[in-house]
């Protein structure tokens, strides 16, 4: 029988090349990634059967005595985040404009803005920590500055971009009347962004109140000094409490957070 | 007109703002300053002890400055391994989210408990800061790699279900009739009208949990979980801060190269 | 053969979608159901491949009751029982050979599409059947590509690959311009007449219905209030099946081009 097939597809040789070179570039990478990467599969398994009888059923079975502490810690995370997301809030305008191509009539300091920016988002927050400990000590205190300096990166981006989608017209409309620099930016400009500037500030707070909780990892204050405790005792109770109390304070924050953000805009 | 009547409707004209909108907005300005004052006092933060703070970076900048960079080579294992974590880690989350986002999507699955109980336990991934999945899974497989990619990948994994999730419940359904019009079964339906449609964005989401999950195992040696964050960790014990801050900056160096060619690859996806 | 006996649907939330269908749908028929929007011409067609479920009565294809039929028995039911949509219902960013694939999916096993492996035969025929309506031309192209006209063509070819018994088309024309309205009736027209395939079709268009159909079914408010071929058909059955008076959106307009 004959079979009518249909031409063969025509693929220019710039497309089969390019295909060719991910395949061998993403194969190049997990091969290298699966050889390099070191791990005892046997040893593993071995201690995760002798330790998991003294771990997860711990874990979920919470040490209620424990709750007062727990509770306070929780709470002084929560001004942690709170401190820092609003420090936060207010510094990444400034940048936030900065890096605005639209309200900085300058390609120079845009860049300059932008880098700076992103430069700020490079570093987890629990690096900043590290840096703001040898700064201001081993305390919350350093937990805010870490928290309000690694949201401004974000913060200063997004601010940027609702600044860049605004309505110019509104804006030539004012410049046409005659009105001044800083009449344009508090009726033309202002009014436009605020809903989208809380909007995106109530958001990074949310965020920085699960990046809070793993601050005092490294000693900046919050829950994670608890969990360092707990992890040095061996309090696996204790952890169990910590974690019902991440789950259910940072989901009861988020639901607030969005039905306020909903409203916003 | 007379004096009195220009009185009159001056008092009448409206206020630009309703009075009752400054209030409230007064109210609330006001009810956030004074939960952050509170919330500085409680944490302790001060300008003056900022200030000061500030006075001792001249001392830090002697301490961490010059950085020591030539340790590159020493450290270039840990930070190969970091990154390796976070590929296998990304790898194995974009593969399980497979189905818990088809899970997850309400237009894929009609069944309201189910949907409802995966979408729930989503949630409830997506609350555990990763470095306390990482300090349990420590605890459980002891030191090394393996507990930092579980715990990135549980991470990643409630983040990415949720991010594809959401494409899916965005897609156009009318292809999926006409498959299933035409005697596809379920596999072939999600593999022919559901698969094209989602994977540019997959893809994408795949890059962009890759960049968190590299910033992530950064610092999960921190708690023994394997990477560069351990030798962070250890020379920062020792005081030895030059050392540390070339490893801050080897670090920064190496999330902005990938950032940058994450979001390059994308740009041209999408 | 297609019979409904006494089919009536009612959806979940209480309307009624049919009510006491009688019909008979001969083998090579090509029938058009009229009626205004909401009189269930809709349902009537999606209950025969049961992407809706008539809740009463007997439905019969090729003498099976299909009321019952679910997974393996339904989809094989669907293979021989192809579709046109409104909408044309591609897959926007797959290439226009493989949505016309897409029509083998029925025939062909789970593990084979996985990994695109038609056989000879299907490829072939996909192709041939971008041949009949003529858009072969277009088979590496995305089907976002096209134009409407153009997609619904590609649409054609799918049912066409998935050689089926009896097609159905849920308002195949509707988004279409008049000239390319005429083209898309015209092929399938010629389809029912070349293979003999059943064919059901919905349109809203009574100058339409009047000039392609062999037999016009009339429906108001979920029942069939008209049943005749269209050699009877006047304007006057028109007014009575929609219960007013015909308007010039009722006109498609334009002639086969």
């Amino acid at each position: 029988m004959m079979h009518n097939l249909p031409p063969k597809p025509k693929r220019s040789t710039f497309k089969t090349v390019r295909n060719i070179l991910i395949g061998v570039i993403l194969a190049g990478i997990y091969i290298w990634t699966f050889m390099g990467i070191d791990i005892d599969f046997a040893k593993a398994v071995d201690r995760m059967t002798n330790n998991y009888a003294r771990i997860i059923p711990k874990l979920l079975d919470p040490d209620w005595s424990a709750l007062s502490d727990v509770w306070a810690a929780m709470v002084e995370t929560i001004y942690i985040a709170f401190a820092g997301s609003l420090m936060a809030a207010i510094l990444a305008i400034p940048l936030g404009f900065l890096a605005a191509q639209n309200m900085t009539n300058n390609r120079v300091l845009t860049t300059i803005g932008k880098w700076i920016l992103s430069a700020i988002r490079a570093f987890p927050d629990i690096i900043l920590a590290i840096l703001f400990i040898v700064v201001v000590g081993p305390k919350p205190f350093a937990g805010v500055l870490a928290i309000a300096i690694g949201s401004t990166g974000m913060l200063g981006k997004l601010y940027s971009e609702v600044l860049e989608s605004i309505d110019t017209n509104v804006v030539e409309a004012m410049e046409a009347n005659g009105a001044n620099k800083l009449q344009i930016l508090v009726h033309g400009i202002l009014p436009q962004i605020t809903p989208e500037f809380l909007s995106y500030a109530i958001y990074r707070f949310e965020i920085d109140v699960r990046a809070s909780t793993i601050l005092g990892i490294v000693g900046a204050g919050g829950i994670g000094t608890l969990i360092v405790f707990a992890k040095m005792n061996r309090n696996w109770e204790e952890m169990g409490l910590i974690l019902l109390m991440i789950i259910v304070v940072v989901t009861v924050i988020d639901l607030i957070s969005t039905q306020i953000r909903k409203r916003l805009v | 007109m007379t004096e009195k009547e220009i009185k009159k409707t001056s008092t009448q004209s409206p206020s630009v703002i309703p009075l009752k909108a400054k209030f409230r907005v007064t109210v609330i300005f006001f009810i956030v300053l004074a939960f952050y004052l509170f919330s500085s006092f409680k944490t302790e933060s001060s300008i003056t002890e900022f200030i000061d703070g500030i006075g001792n970076m001249g001392e830090l900048f002697q301490k961490f400055f010059p950085p020591n960079l030539s340790l590159f080579q020493a450290i270039w294992p840990a930070l190969a391994d970091t990154i390796q974590m976070a590929i296998i880690a990304t790898t194995a989350a974009g593969i399980l989210c497979i189905p818990l986002s088809l899970l997850a999507a309400n237009n894929v699955t009609t069944n309201k408990i189910l949907y409802n109980i995966v979408r729930f336990l989503l949630n409830i991934l997506r609350t555990i800061p990763d470095l306390v999945l990482a300090v349990i899974f420590v605890a459980l497989f002891g030191i090394g790699a393996l507990p930092g990619i579980i715990a990135l990948v549980i991470f990643s994994l409630g983040l990415l279900a949720k991010l594809i999730s959401e494409t899916i419940e965005a897609i156009d359904m009318n292809p999926l009739e006409a498959m299933q019009a035409s005697g596809a079964n379920t596999i072939q339906t999600i593999y022919y009208a559901v698969v094209p449609q989602v994977l540019p964005q997959f893809t994408s989401f795949v890059l962009y949990v890759f960049e968190i999950n590299i910033r992530a195992s950064v610092v999960l040696g921190l708690v023994g979980a394997g990477g560069i964050g351990q030798i962070l960790d250890q020379q920062i014990k020792f005081y030895e801060y030059p050392n540390a801050m070339g490893i801050i900056i080897i670090i920064f160096a190496l999330v902005v190269i990938i950032e940058y060619i994450s979001t390059k690859v994308r740009e041209a996806i999408v | 053969m297609i019979e409904f006996k006494n089919v009536s649907l009612t959806y979940p939330n209480g309307t009624k979608g049919l009510k006491n269908v009688n019909l008979t749908i001969n083998e090579g028929e090509f029938v058009v159901i009229v009626g205004l929007s909401g009189a269930g011409k809709s349902t009537l067609i999606r209950s025969i491949n049961k992407l809706v479920t008539a809740t009463e009565g007997e439905l019969l294809v090729d003498n099976e009751n299909i009321l019952t039929h679910k997974g393996k028995r339904l989809r094989s039911l669907r293979t021989k029982v192809g579709m046109i949509f409104q909408n044309y219902n591609l897959v926007k960013r797959s290439n226009v050979f493989k949505n016309v694939l897409a029509g083998r999916l029925g025939h062909t096993g789970t593990l084979r599409s996985l990994f695109n492996l038609f056989s000879k035969e299907d490829r072939s025929l996909a192709y041939e059947s971008l041949k009949r309506v003529n858009i072969e031309e277009k088979i590496y192209n995305r089907a976002d590509e096209l134009s409407g006209g153009q997609q619904q063509r590609v649409s054609i070819a799918r049912v066409l690959t998935q050689k089926p018994k009896y097609i159905l088309a849920d308002e195949p024309v509707a988004s279409l311009d008049p000239p390319t309205s005429h083209q898309v009736m015209t092929y399938l027209r010629k389809i029912n007449q070349e293979d003999n395939i059943t064919t059901v079709v919905n349109l809203h268009f009574i100058d339409m219905a009047m000039e392609y159909a062999d037999r016009i079914i009339g429906m108001r408010a979920g029942e069939v209030v008209f049943d005749g071929p269209a050699s009877e058909v006047s304007e006057k059955t028109f007014e009575e099946i929609y219960g007013r008076t015909i308007r010039e959106g009722d006109l498609r307009g334009g002639t086969e081009a």
